[in-house]
């Protein structure tokens, strides 16, 4: 659990966060990414989440803010920590947390996506978090329902609770992200942690860099690519291909899954070719700011884009991550549904 | 006798370069006299056209009807109205049906439920069995049996080996090879345009070298063949780029863009920052490209790089597009927007009236060199002509409303947008087929 509450100026006290009233301020009615969501929006969900920290340490961790809420977790993608923690999440704050996967559930029978979530609906669930293989799944879900969504992970896209729980961390650790590096390295291209990561840490005035071999980043974001500044691109940001070079000064470095079949030859020549360059060594990480963290979003490869005594050594904070996501996915639950946007 | 007197309209014919205001005598489904203040033969049909632009029935190099396999989305007949209404009075189908159009008497099955539609339907054959890509069809029974043009649209012929025997072969049939320009092998599934528009979306990109890279190796095959490439639906810089320099070196080389290339970037996938869309009306192959693609196909149409303007129209049923962006299905159905987009171009100041006609009328004839026969005439408004016209608007607003169309594609990401320019009425062989004039 998280212990210690965000530093300066996020607030903690359960005392400021009524469980039991109404919230009047809160414009969002899903959370389908982090793009649209101000500075302060941020520091809100993180505040509230410091808060739901405070509930995570009492005895029995339970309180009633949720009680009579339904909420789906509809995963069309396997995953542990994500659907474990929006389900405990939800129970912890008192909902009605019912699990639906794609395999044994109507989807494996050819259901759309559409009927689905219209099912679901039917059903009366108040609040649908979402995984799915599509980019995108979730704002045609948002259009189809009238619960709120939210993105527990979009194909290669958003995967807002994830860079929120980053956030989470990093402002624990430092207060203030205004200038600070943060070195995001691996498969950017496949990446939806990525993608939020740079929404998120752009609007909290971090410098973020991009490291990655050319056939894992954006071609449009490749260094010399040539596009012009285009309007819908993601946020300006450095993009390196020497992380030796990259992670020099870094305050925080996030190593991203790469997934093994990406490393059979095709896109990449080996895994062993990929660890030489890109791996997150001992060596590395001591080139960077001495009071540097290591992230990782997980499931981790151990051995190939992080050493095993990088990922438990003690400038690592995967673990808290974890413990983290938790509380910012109370935050999230609970501001969005009794937000009453 | 069936006589027409089209009367009172400003009359454009670019292949005789006629633009002045003239009627149209239209007698037993050919055009049997144009001049100033025709008189009306007794019985004929008057068809009053002032404050219209009177040209040739359009002619489409790039139809896909759904008939046979897929009615659901489309019929000939319903394509056929769908043509009608936008001014098309022949359309060129595309093989990939259920079953493909990969045999004669697949292709006298659908000539036949053709003929009493609301316009001319030309085939176009397949180029590999079942568009499967690993077999040659009988390419000269396919021309014999009506064939314009062959192609495994939807898909390049993307074995190099049959496309090059394809190439060969067709060199002494004087029919071209029209090809779906996508190296799959670098397209990769993608499902957009690979930009700066893809990386936000995290949806699969499929780079313009996909394209390119088709364009060049058909360049050599049909150079080394002696045949003929039509490039079809063009839509990135460089391609225009490698056509443009084939066709200086005098290669018998053709290409053709589609409306929405000529007026959408990929943009309109995303909708706005503020609410992403995912628009699936916006998928389509080739994608949706950035602005810079966009006006190279404007100019390299204004230019005479590109012969026609051809719709890749390709209906869909609604529930093909209602689902994620990944699964849903690529195209825009384009029959009846066609003008609007093409007009507004003009109107825009970007290429003329007269080669706008142009390019939708006897550039498409001559690329294909279709004007033979029974056609001799086609795409034109001479005398003994096939009696296709039509009746056009260039300045009246249109918001497009494909809930109002013929076709059974409603999928246009220009739902709701409007357009300069409408299709007033049209003639197909002889027969009024549309009469949306006011009254």
């Amino acid at each position: 659990m998280v212990s210690e509450p965000i530093a300066e100026p996020l607030v903690a006290p359960t005392s400021r966060v009524p469980f039991d009233e109404p919230i009047t301020d809160w414009r969002h009615r899903h959370l389908l990414d982090v793009d649209n969501l101000s500075k302060e929006e941020i520091l809100r969900i993180l505040s509230t989440a410091s808060a739901m920290a405070e509930v995570l340490d009492r005895s029995v961790a339970r309180t009633p803010a949720l009680r009579g809420v339904t909420i789906f977790n509809l995963f069309y993608e396997a995953s542990t920590r994500t659907r474990s923690s929006f389900e405990l999440a939800g129970k912890i704050l008192g909902a009605d947390v019912i699990n639906v996967s794609g395999s044994g559930s109507s989807v494996e029978k050819g259901e759309s996506l559409v009927e689905t979530l219209n099912t679901l609906s039917a059903v009366g669930a108040d609040a649908v978090v979402m995984r799915h293989h599509a980019s995108g799944a979730p704002w045609l879900a948002a259009r189809t329902i009238q619960g709120h969504i939210i993105n527990a992970g979009d194909g290669q896209h958003a995967h807002p609770t994830q860079a929120l729980l980053d956030a989470y961390i990093l402002l624990e650790e430092f207060g203030d992200l205004t200038g600070r590096k943060v070195v995001i390295v691996g498969d950017i291209l496949h990446s939806r942690v990525a993608r939020s990561n740079i929404w998120s840490l752009t609007t909290l005035g971090a410098k973020v860099t991009l490291v990655a071999p050319r056939p894992l980043i954006p071609a449009s974001m490749a260094p010399g690519a040539g596009e012009p500044e285009h309007p819908l691109a993601l946020p300006s940001v450095q993009v390196a291909a020497d992380l030796d070079e990259a992670i020099v000064g870094a305050d925080a470095v996030m190593a991203l899954r790469i997934q093994n079949e990406r490393l059979q030859g095709k896109l990449l020549p080996s895994s062993a070719e990929f660890a030489r360059r890109y791996q997150l060594t001992a060596e590395r990480v001591a080139m960077a700011s001495p009071h540097a963290i290591v992230m990782h979003p997980g499931p981790m490869n151990e051995g190939v884009e992080i050493a095993v005594d990088v990922a438990h050594g003690p400038q690592s904070r995967i673990e808290a991550q974890v413990s983290a996501g938790l509380a910012v996915r109370m935050a999230i639950l609970f501001l969005l549904i009794r937000g009453g946007a | 006798m069936n006589r027409i007197l089209v009367y009172g309209g400003h009359v454009i014919d670019p292949a005789s370069g006629i633009d002045e205001r003239l009627d149209v005598l239209v007698v037993d489904g050919r055009i049997a006299e144009v001049g100033a203040d025709l008189a009306a033969p007794e019985g004929a049909d008057l068809l009053a056209a002032s404050g219209l632009v009177v040209a040739p029935g359009f002619v489409d190099l790039h139809t896909h009807l759904r008939e046979p396999g897929q009615e659901h989305k489309e019929t000939i007949a319903s394509g056929a109205r769908a043509a009608a209404r936008g001014g098309f009075t022949t359309i060129c189908a595309m093989p990939n049906t259920e079953p493909a159009l990969d045999s004669a008497a697949i292709i006298d099955g659908m000539l036949q439920r053709a003929q009493d539609v609301d316009c001319r339907v030309l085939p176009i054959g397949a180029v590999s069995k079942a568009r499967a890509g690993k077999e040659l069809t009988e390419l000269s029974a396919l021309r014999d049996a009506g064939a314009v043009a062959v192609s495994d649209d939807g898909d390049a012929v993307a074995d190099t080996s049959l496309a090059r025997r394809a190439f060969e072969y067709l060199a002494d049939l004087d029919i071209p090879l029209a090809e779906h320009c996508e190296d799959p092998a670098i397209a990769q599934g993608g499902v957009m345009h690979d930009g700066a528009v893809s990386a936000r979306l995290g949806l699969r990109g499929q780079p313009a070298a996909a394209e390119l890279s088709i364009v060049q190796r058909d360049i050599a095959l049909a150079e080394a063949a002696g045949a003929q490439f039509h490039a079809c639906h063009i839509s990135t810089e460089p391609s225009l780029q490698a056509i443009a320099d084939a066709r200086a070196r005098g290669l018998h080389v053709t290409a053709e863009v589609t409306p929405h290339h000529l007026y959408l970037t990929h943009d309109v996938v995303a909708g706005s920052s503020d609410e992403l869309l995912y628009d699936t009306n916006a998928k389509v192959n080739p994608p949706l490209r950035t602005d810079s693609d966009v006006q190279a196909c404007i100019d390299a149409l204004a230019g005479g790089v590109v012969d026609a303007v051809a719709t890749d129209h390709a209906p869909h049923a609604a529930i093909d597009k209602q689902c994620e962006f990944d699964a849903a299905a690529f195209g825009i159905s384009g029959l009846e927007s066609a003008w609007g987009v093409v007009n507004s171009l003009v109107i825009a100041g970007r290429l003329t009236l007269s080669d706008a006609i142009e390019r939708l009328t006897i550039g498409p004839v001559r690329a294909w060199n279709l004007d033979q026969g029974a056609l001799i005439g086609l795409g034109t408004l001479q005398v003994g002509a096939p009696a296709d016209l039509t009746l056009l608007s260039t300045d009246a607003v249109s918001r497009v409303q494909p809930a109002s169309w013929a076709s059974k594609g409603k999928n246009t990401p220009l739902d709701g947008h409007s357009l300069i320019g409408l299709v007033a009425a049209t003639i197909s062989q002889g027969r009024i087929v549309w009469d949306g004039r006011e009254q």
